[in-house]
């Protein structure tokens, strides 16, 4: 790996590192228990948030202007993935070695079953849109890649995709003009509006990740 | 319990010094392959260690989209890096 | 030291050891790795740090900004993935430029 002329090449970055390594050492030591953190003040508010998961509240009501900011994070990338590659559509279909066949046929459908379960429990367990969406993610590339040909649901990827961002936007102008602040849920309605747009940002981080593995998988390799 | 705490510790101390091992090994493995899937298994591990810091939504996090979507795209990345070379020597290209 | 502050130094050298890889390996997917491996040390040391008391309930807030935080690193690693297939595409090489004179 590093040749022995290599060696003066290193060096530089070598003890860059660790000056910086030791800095932050010193630092996170010197962080160490003086941050008193903000539990306090989730746990006070996590009644009027609409749900009963702590990160939930954080991430959909408290915090959900960052992650807005984060489902649009995703569409961008995906964008420009799409503005680099020629080939949008998945690889062809071919036929897939029996092991992978039936490992496909069993575990897709368990992976949206799966999907849906932690995006409904998430209001109250672990789990939520992110959690979810990266599962029905998995499930799509696993029916990419056993060769199933599924055009309808091909067709709906770029949609799909838009989901999320649109309802999130969408739901947060609405809130702007009635209640006179950007996606200020009402307190009464805010388990509902949480679990909308959580639904609609499962689906599109789902369409997302599997459209990205799309594009960086190209032509899967299909020589005439 | 006090024989609990200690091995909860010990396992505490494993893992930390398994994520440095794995990370350390992944980064400076000539082969490419093995270089994604020891980042694979890293990302399986930092899952554990969202578990044991109290933080299951991370993990679950870290576990899908860490490890798995990542190692998938990484994996994908690599299969078209090979495709390119012609299959003969994966690194050097 | 407590179980926290142990995970927060190996949050610390995992950021190291990343920021190492990234500088001096030449190859574009190793950099990616690297990348990554910097992205979850910085994400250790963000819930670790605020894991002070074993006993208290955890603190909701860094555990968003870390999940959020893992999304952003998947789609800036699918998005790196795609320019270094590009650039292997236009010029032959996936390393880059300066790198490949050395």
């Amino acid at each position: 790996m590093a040749r022995r002329a290599d060696r003066p090449r290193l060096l530089l970055p070598a003890l860059l590192s660790t000056a910086l390594g030791t800095g932050l050492v010193l630092s996170v030591l010197e962080l160490h228990s003086v941050s008193a953190g903000l539990g306090r003040q989730v746990a006070e508010q996590l009644p009027a948030s609409g749900v009963s998961n702590p990160v939930t509240a954080v991430l959909l009501n408290f915090r959900g202007y960052d992650t807005l900011l984060e489902v649009a994070v995703l569409l961008l990338a995906l964008l420009g993935a799409w503005s680099l590659e020629s080939s949008r559509r998945p690889p062809l279909a071919r036929p897939a070695p029996p092991v992978q066949e039936m490992l496909t046929r069993l575990l897709a459908p368990l992976l949206v079953l799966v999907a849906g379960y932690l995006l409904w429990a998430g209001a109250g367990a672990p789990g939520g849109a992110f959690q979810a969406g990266s599962v029905l993610g998995a499930a799509g590339i696993l029916v990419l890649l056993a060769g199933w040909r599924c055009r309808r649901l091909a067709a709906a990827g770029r949609p799909l995709a838009v989901l999320g961002p649109a309802l999130f936007l969408l739901v947060g102008w609405a809130l702007l003009l009635l209640q006179g602040s950007f996606l200020d849920y009402p307190p009464a309605r805010a388990g509902l509006l949480i679990l909308a747009i959580e639904t609609a940002a499962m689906l599109s981080i789902g369409a997302t990740l599997a459209a990205l593995f799309v594009a960086v998988l190209g032509h899967g390799g299909q020589r005439p | 319990m006090a024989a609990l705490n200690l091995l909860a510790a010990a396992f505490d101390l494993l893992l930390a010094a398994a994520l440095v091992a794995l990370a350390w090994q992944a980064l400076r493995s000539p082969d490419l392959f093995r270089a994604i899937v020891l980042f694979i298994v890293f990302g399986l591990l930092m899952a554990l260690a969202w578990v044991r810091l109290d933080a299951i939504d991370v993990a679950l996090a870290e576990a899908a989209i860490g490890a798995g979507l990542t190692g998938a795209l990484l994996l994908a990345a690599w299969a078209r890096l090979q495709r390119a070379a012609g299959g003969a020597d994966g690194e050097t290209r | 030291m407590n179980t926290a502050l142990l995970y927060a130094l190996a949050g610390v050298a995992l950021f190291t050891l990343g920021l190492q890889a990234l500088i001096v390996q030449p190859h574009l997917l190793r950099k990616i790795l690297a990348l990554n491996v910097m992205g979850s040390g910085a994400f250790l040391v963000l819930v670790a740090l605020a894991r002070d008391r074993p006993d208290a309930p955890a603190d909701a807030v860094p555990q968003a900004l870390v999940i959020t935080g893992i999304v952003v690193a998947v789609s800036a690693t699918a998005f790196a993935l795609a320019l270094m297939l590009r650039l292997r595409a236009a010029t032959g090489r996936s390393t880059l430029p300066e790198d490949s004179g050395d």
